[in-house]
């Protein structure tokens, strides 16, 4: 198992070198940072001229690259080109938001999509699992964004019409000073159901439709068949024998929806203003800044790798049939 | 007239005896059948057509142009004149929305038709010809796996900058092409190894010919399954690149544009985003139904319909 994990940490090293220079060459080649520059007529050729070579944008991009990669591994990615902010330290803060919130809407989904999954499987054909199998179409079909400002609009005409205020409909706390013990708790609940609503909708869909489906394989399976035949209590039978197997080939569909997430929390943070990597990288790249774009893609492309190691781990620890050399 | 006795099953002569005709039937015309009798397929296939009908004929359809304001009701809610309510500017938001679905719609049926054109040439190839070109496909697949689809398309449509309808589809099709081209690449890759691919190759086919006839017509199931499917992932993606702001810009109508609007606008107007998001909702639901229907209709193997 230790050789294992350790030969898939030396490959993703290679497989992040590439990924790396794939990100620099295709956001350097995208995007002309100094754009706005270019079109200002206040501004001449010779001060463009002079900015580029200061900031070294003359270079060809193979040399950018050798430059980007030294100060990413020894300043932690450097400054942004804009302002010299250092892009770590924002980074960080940014990462530790949405990681919070990614995890949350994960564990949420994973439990409700198991839940229903399960019944669901159970009860094949039943009005429930009908019901679910037609929200869950809905889910699929649904943008995330979408859902996101209907439930704003649903908050704000509560407020309106009753003038109550059940959760709030942007950013993280209601004041710098949010107070602290349960208070704060009760502000940071508010501010954060919404947004965790809206991406747990779509995930929760997808765990529901997989753990139906795997759910069923497993109960029509011989083993089942035998552990009845022994004459087993069902409730044994399912939570013993059946669900157990069921839940494996989820592990692979939740490390793959990880990244998806991502994505989901670029559109709902910058809908609800949360300060989080999604709505760090919309707004860099409105500032048509490259390093923190780059930055950015680089941090989660590393965290994919990662959570995918960690799927294939928890794997073989699950499933005694699957054996890592 | 009573049947006559006799072996069961029609025989050459009972048929013109009676004035029956067999009627041949071909492969699609077995899938045809198979997809009408699939109900929830076909009542979506026909709710699709209405909306993008509807979309196509917006010119005519729409009680007002989607550019006209009217100063008397601004940011009026819905009502019998305005179905839909209207915008800060007095500009009729069906009027909008049904010129927004042409436009969205454009850019879906593009997408699907280009991304199935350029995954099926280039999956076809590395799964028939191997080597390189494949492992050359399923690296660079699999490098784009590890980041978020969203954020490449949007530092991509960054650079496009103000995007008109078809520069935005040329681009979604340039990133999402590779999802049909690895399902076309594993089928070509299974079919190369069947015996009548062999028997081809013995006859002294070319590599043309065997691609074209005797692969991809057997391929052709799982490739327009994915192109409808695709379809509906471009109008998603269209709806939230544009809502961004990142993809198709005022003034042209596009449903992520819309929404864009009217989240600018206030969202205590929920009009103005509730009804885009609707429609959107129900294109995508609809296309993947559809979607569904075609892979039970499309798969030879299967006789049994469900209805």
């Amino acid at each position: 198992m230790l050789t294992y994990i350790i030969r898939r940490l030396l490959y993703s090293i290679p497989v992040l070198v590439a990924t790396s220079f794939l990100i620099f060459t295709f956001v350097s080649i995208t995007g002309d940072p100094l754009g706005r520059l270019r079109s200002n007529p206040n501004i001449t050729a010779e001060q463009i001229h002079s900015i580029e070579h200061s900031k070294n944008l003359d270079k060809p991009v193979i040399v950018r690259y050798g430059y980007w990669i030294r100060d990413a591994v020894t300043k932690q990615f450097g400054t942004t080109l804009f302002g010299n902010r250092k892009i770590w330290p924002d980074l960080r803060r940014v990462m530790g938001h949405t990681l919070q919130f990614i995890l949350s809407a994960i564990i949420i989904s994973a439990i409700l999509g198991i839940a229903i999954g399960v019944y669901s499987a159970l009860r094949q054909y039943s009005l429930f699992d009908y019901t679910a199998t037609t929200l869950s179409f809905v889910g699929f079909a649904t943008p995330v964004f979408w859902l996101a400002l209907m439930l704003q609009v649903l908050m704000v005409q509560i407020f309106l019409k009753w003038n109550v205020r059940v959760f709030y409909t942007s950013g993280l706390s209601s004041s710098v000073n949010a107070g602290h013990g349960f208070h704060f708790l009760l502000d940071r609940v508010q501010h954060l159901a919404l947004p965790v609503i809206a991406l747990c909708a779509l995930s929760t869909a997808t765990y529901s439709r997989f753990m139906r489906a795997s759910m069923l394989e497993v109960l029509n399976s011989d083993y089942v068949r035998t552990a009845r035949a022994k004459g087993l209590i069902e409730r044994r039978v399912i939570m013993r024998h059946a669900f157990r197997n069921a839940l494996i080939p989820l592990i692979t569909v939740i490390a793959i929806d990880f990244g998806a997430l991502f994505a989901g929390a670029i559109v709902t943070e910058t809908i609800f203003t949360l300060d989080g990597m999604g709505f760090y990288f919309v707004n860099s790249l409105f500032a048509s800044d490259p390093y923190p774009v780059m930055a950015w893609l680089m941090v989660v492309a590393t965290m994919v790798i990662i959570f995918n190691l960690i799927a294939d781990i928890l794997y073989g620890v699950f499933d005694p049939r699957i054996r890592y050399e | 007239m009573t049947p006559p006795e006799g072996p069961a099953g029609p025989s050459e002569e009972l048929t013109y005896q009676y004035g029956l005709e067999i009627e041949a039937r071909s492969q699609w015309a077995y899938a045809r059948r198979r997809f009408l009798r699939h109900r929830l397929a076909t009542t979506s296939l026909v709710i699709l057509l209405l909306i993008f009908g509807a979309g196509l004929f917006a010119n005519y359809l729409a009680p007002y142009q989607y550019q006209e304001i009217n100063l008397n009701a601004l940011s009026a809610k819905p009502s019998l004149h305005h179905l839909f309510g209207t915008d800060s500017a007095g500009r009729d938001s069906l009027s909008r929305v049904l010129y927004g679905i042409r436009t969205s719609a454009r850019v879906g049926v593009l997408v699907g038709i280009l991304s199935t054109v350029i995954g099926t040439i280039v999956g076809g190839l590395a799964g028939y010809y191997g080597g390189w070109a494949d492992n050359l496909l399923m690296r660079v697949t699999d490098l784009f796996l590890t980041l978020p689809l969203l954020a490449v398309l949007l530092v991509a449509a960054k650079y496009l900058g103000h995007s008109t309808p078809t520069k935005l589809a040329l681009l979604l099709a340039f990133l999402i092409w590779t999802q049909i081209a690895r399902i076309v690449r594993g089928s070509f890759l299974s079919l190369r190894e069947k015996e009548y691919v062999e028997a081809a190759k013995a006859a002294g086919a070319g590599d043309l010919r065997i691609m074209l006839r005797h692969m991809l017509p057997n391929t052709i199931g799982p490739i327009v399954v994915s192109a409808t499917l695709t379809i509906g992932t471009a109008i998603l993606l269209e709806a939230v690149l544009s809502f961004l702001g990142f993809g198709i810009e005022p003034p042209t109508p596009a449903l992520g544009a819309l929404l864009n609007e009217g989240q600018d606008q206030g969202i205590d107007k929920w009009w103005l985003v509730t009804f885009p998001g609707v429609v959107i909702v129900v294109i995508v639901l609809c296309i993947n139904f559809v979607g569904d229907g075609m892979r039970d209709a499309l798969d030879p193997t299967q006789r049994r319909v469900r209805t």
